[in-house]
């Protein structure tokens, strides 16, 4: 546990989340400079759900279903596990998970930073529309599928059909692809892919600590972007 | 002179199964290689509420006076759990049809009209625009499978939250929007490259199933700080079921759209082969409401082919709270009126039959992008037009409501309906005009 | 469309804790499944016994059934009795005998699984009511699972609940929606399989059955699911000895894990493993799709 000196903290055991919730939505630029501290979540799903001020949460434990859904400016850092749908619809700001995400981790996403440093499973980044996404372990099958835009960078492997019907979105991975879905393809890792990806990793935190050369570039072939007879076995 | 001269020939014969348009569909699936895509609802004749009569007072029962006796027509949408329901001066809504598919004229003048007489309108695939929250009094946000334009901000903006599971025209299926209609502002808006084809997902990213489904309406409503109103949105096929699961899962409102019901693009084999008509809907998901105690706690909107008063009294009489119109808005609107006439014409087709809604080239500029053509729609006079059109389907309503004693259009009844044809007799579970007879109610649904 | 809970005990010294771990796993999953609620929990039994759960109605009277069973001094059926249902254990020889006779006499009651040590129950109503009712805060056992349901297309109904058991010391829970359950319950039905409800999941369950009796193990019966069974589902089965997982392979439906040296348990959510002893330091995981997980212990 960092060492924080918390001006608010709210212990989910005896309080509401609604409370919890509606204090944050509360927030205004006058409390940005509060830290926030959320005890016992105990795997409740929509912890810190929709902050829209630059608020630093700590939330000590596991959470549930979509923690810090539809974040906008505010730093959400849960020491523990995570749900479904972490981070999902983010606009900006900053969500880091310690340990493990479930399926859809940063689902929709238009902006901001999420860093996962366990885990994510099935369908991180699903139809992500702008949000970078930082995994240091793996990440799960259908993992940005129909991503559109924003980076997923993934230090451990990923699972099957990575990328399928993909848009722009840019895909690095450091270990094994399983498969690549339809319509994703290896891209070749220009310089400018390189100063992106370090720019990513150093926003995450990993600046020096990963070799950017070690990453392959996933993107879209652009194939399916009009239909076109010979590709309908892709569909 | 030939001995077959006098032999009366066969006259030419088409089949009833390889008809013309059947065998013009085989040509042109087999020149393309794709499915035909269009826009708008099933064309072909299902059971609806044309089947349907209403007994008016007489000796038995009272009639109300027109003009003189009260007849309500206000419904409040959202009473089971937000803190802040919707209020609405008819019960016939406007249903959500997205920017993208939709010129930003359209969709300013759907507000407006529906702004006049007291009504809501709802955003679509493709996120919510200025032009329809500035001129929306009352304005329904679709939270959909693909989340295009979907933020936080414009969620707050809303006077309520629909979340899109299906709809009639293709329950089951994503959404579409080809890349005729990509424009510069719809791409930016959806996050999108310009130009390219649009398909969106079938299922919704973070969640799948009613007991998912309880989790994200929990967050939809900390996210809202339960304020608004949560509808849920289902395409007709098993609305027993659905309906149920809705109302378990949590929703205020649930949305019920027919087969009948309007798309900006799918495949025809989707709108024609899949969901249920109208008719056959409503009586199995009032059912549900029911069975679950609660019918008029949870409103049960239906959509899909509602094009009069007569309509809106039909299917309240069955049991819904409030109707949802969607192709006959963009018929009041202006679309595919006859004055284009030339202009559809080289297009390939006429006025009333115009349904490439997903190439684009609209000429009454409603579905479209085009500048040019958007530019020719008027959203004050269009709006207008929807407002009166609004007025004289209440009037209607109201009209038939006053004829059966009813001092709310709520107060209708199934027992104030007749069947004309057995088929409609059994999907709207009323007698067969003149008998007792109920085909069909012994199983369940 | 539901939750689901499993607990498997390593450590030994849990076991007088099983019922109540279990009875708290499936109450907090009430909001997944608020219509029916069952569990199925692995106790004591003897090598020649077999245990009979039975299914009745409220204050059914199963002293009388159990009396006119009759059997052989020697082997008087041990009755239980816990609100609709009996565990009838009788020995293993008779068990055929006893079936005919519940069949032929006692109609009204349901044999909803039999085995050495599993019992089942099942009942419409609130998780905490039904684990309330039946006594499962003070079971005993090595291992259980439980479900919480949300009927989706079938009735909400007891017949309807789960587990449904899938032959002897076997049982399912499930969460998901099949795709193609009506027409492979024709199927089994021709193989002789019997299947009582309209419920997807029961199909399931008859399929590992048919399977099994085909020769199978369970681990190749789930294997073999993941070809005939469409749609979505992740299921949690037990097995005398042991308890299995296995997902569909686009795997929607969710699914968490912890395991530590005393424990595997099994959630549709992280929620439901909250109270478990030691879980802060558990090494918690989502089993992956399409991927058979099985635990067992050692005989």
């Amino acid at each position: 546990m960092n060492a924080i000196s918390p001006d608010i903290t709210f212990d989910l055991a005896d309080t509401a989340l609604r409370e919890l919730n509606a204090a944050l939505h509360a927030a205004t630029g006058e409390s940005n400079a509060r830290r926030w501290r959320v005890l016992n979540p105990n795997g409740r799903h929509a912890v810190a759900v929709g902050i829209n001020a630059p608020l630093t949460v700590e939330i000590e434990g596991h959470v549930g279903y979509y923690c810090a859904g539809m974040n906008a400016e505010a730093s959400v850092i849960i020491h523990g596990n995570a749900g479904v749908g972490l981070a999902e619809n983010m606009m900006s700001g900053f969500v880091h998970v310690r340990g493990d995400a479930s399926q859809a981790a940063g689902a929709t996403g238009h902006g901001g930073l999420l860093v996962i440093d366990g885990n994510a499973s099935a369908r991180c980044g699903i139809s992500m529309k702008g949000i970078d996404i930082v995994v240091k372990g793996s990440v799960g099958h259908m993992s940005a599928f129909m991503g559109q835009s924003g980076s997923l960078v993934v230090l451990g492997d990923a699972g099957e059909a990575l990328g399928d019907s993909l848009y722009e979105a840019k895909l690095f991975v450091r270990g094994s692809v399983k498969s690549l879905g339809a319509d994703c393809i290896e891209k070749e890792m220009r310089d400018e892919h390189k100063v992106l990806l370090a720019e990513k990793l150093k926003a995450a935190g990993l600046e020096g600590t990963v070799d950017v050369a070690a990453f392959k570039r996933y993107g879209s072939a652009r194939q399916l972007y009009n239909f076109h007879v010979d590709n309908a076995s892709a569909y | 002179m030939t001995a077959h001269s006098n032999v009366p020939r066969t006259p030419p014969r088409f089949s009833a199964t390889f008809d013309p348009a059947t065998l013009a569909e085989i040509r042109r699936a087999a020149a393309t290689g794709i499915y035909d895509i269009r826009g708008g609802g099933t064309k072909r004749k299902v059971p609806h509420f044309d089947d349907l009569l209403f007994l008016g007072a007489s000796m038995s029962r009272y009639p109300l006076e027109g003009y003189r006796e009260k007849c309500g027509t206000e419904v409040v949408l959202g009473t089971r759990f937000a803190k802040k329901p919707i209020t609405l001066r008819t019960p016939v809504t406007i249903a959500g049809m997205s920017f993208g598919a939709l010129s930003a004229q359209a969709k300013e003048a759907l507000g407006r009209g529906a702004t006049t007489v007291g009504t809501s309108t709802t955003t679509g695939d493709g996120g919510m625009t200025p032009e329809e929250r500035g001129q929306s009094q009352t304005l329904v946000y679709q939270y959909l499978p693909s989340r295009y334009g979907m933020n936080p901000v414009d969620l707050r903006k809303a006077d309520a939250i629909e979340i899109v599971i299906g709809q009639g025209a293709k329950p089951g299926g994503g959404g579409m929007l080809l890349g005729q209609k990509i424009s510069d502002r719809v791409a930016a808006m959806r996050n999108l490259p310009k130009g390219i084809d649009q398909r969106s997902a079938c299922r919704h990213p973070d969640w799948t199933g009613p007991d998912d489904l309880e989790i994200k309406i929990e967050e939809l409503r900390e996210l809202t700080d339960w304020e608004k109103p949560i509808y849920v949105k289902v395409g007709a096929s098993r609305p027993y079921y659905d309906i149920a699961l809705a109302v378990k899962a949590g929703a205020d409102v649930v949305v019920l759209d027919g087969m009948q019901g309007g798309t900006a693009a799918t495949q025809d084999v989707f709108i024609e082969n899949v969901g249920i008509p109208i008719l056959a809907a409503i009586r199995p998901a009032v059912q549900a409401l029911q069975d679950l105690g609660m019918h008029r706690k949870v409103q049960l909107i239906v959509s899909g082919g509602i094009r009069s008063g007569a309509d809106v009294a039909k299917a309240l009489a069955l049991g819904a709270d409030a109707v949802a119109i969607g192709t006959a808005a963009l018929v009041a609107l202006g679309d595919n009126d006859p004055q284009y006439e030339d202009e559809y014409q080289a297009l390939g087709t006429t006025a009333g039959a115009y349904d490439d809604w997903h190439e684009g080239l609209d000429p009454a500029g409603i579905t479209t992008q085009d500048p040019v053509l958007s530019a020719r729609l008027d959203p004050v006079k269009a709006g207008h037009r929807l407002a009166n059109y609004l007025s004289v389907m209440t009037l209607e309503a109201q009209t038939i409501a006053r004829a059966c004693g009813k001092s709310h259009v709520h107060n209708l009844e199934p027992e104030d309906l007749v069947a004309l044809t057995v088929e409609a007799a059994a999907m709207a579970g009323v007698p067969l005009a003149g008998t007792s007879w109920i085909p069909g109610r012994t199983g369940g649904y | 469309m539901c939750g689901i809970v499993g607990l498997f005990l390593k450590d030994p010294k849990l076991e007088g804790e099983l019922g109540a771990m279990l009875a708290s796993m499936l109450c907090v999953m009430t909001d997944r499944g608020p219509d029916s609620a069952g569990f199925a929990v692995y106790g004591s039994g003897a090598k020649d016994k077999v245990k009979l759960s039975l299914r009745a109605t409220a204050s059914y009277d199963f002293e009388a059934l159990a009396a006119g069973l009759s059997l052989p001094a020697a082997g008087l059926p041990g009755l239980v009795v816990r609100g609709t249902h009996a565990i009838v254990e009788i020995p293993a020889a008779r068990e055929a005998a006893v079936r005919a006779f519940l069949m032929e006499r006692h109609p009204e009651v349901a044999i909803v699984g039999t085995g050495e040590r599993m019992e089942i129950f099942k009942e419409v109503g609130l998780p905490a009511s039904v684990a309330e009712t039946f006594g499962l805060p003070s079971m005993r056992g090595t291992h259980g699972i439980g479900h919480t349901r949300m009927a989706t297309e079938s009735a909400v109904t007891t017949a309807g609940a789960h587990p449904f058991s899938t032959g002897a010391d076997q049982c399912l829970v499930h969460n998901g929606s099949l795709s193609n359950h009506n027409a492979l319950r024709r199927a089994l039905k021709r193989e002789g399989i019997t299947i009582e409800t309209d419920n997807d999941s029961e199909v399931a369950a008859g399929y590992l059955t048919w399977r099994m009796k085909q020769g199978a193990s369970l681990g190749e019966a789930l294997d073999a699911g993941l070809k005939d069974l469409d749609g979505f589902f992740t299921f949690v089965v037990g097995t005398e000895n042991g308890f299995g997982v296995l997902r569909d392979p686009i795997a929607c439906k969710p699914a968490v894990m912890a395991e530590t040296d005393q424990y595997v348990a099994f959630g549709s959510e992280y929620r439901a493993l909250v109270d478990l002893p030691g879980i802060a330091k558990a090494h918690v995981f989502e089993p992956e799709p399409a991927t058979v997980y099985f635990w067992e212990r050692a005989q």
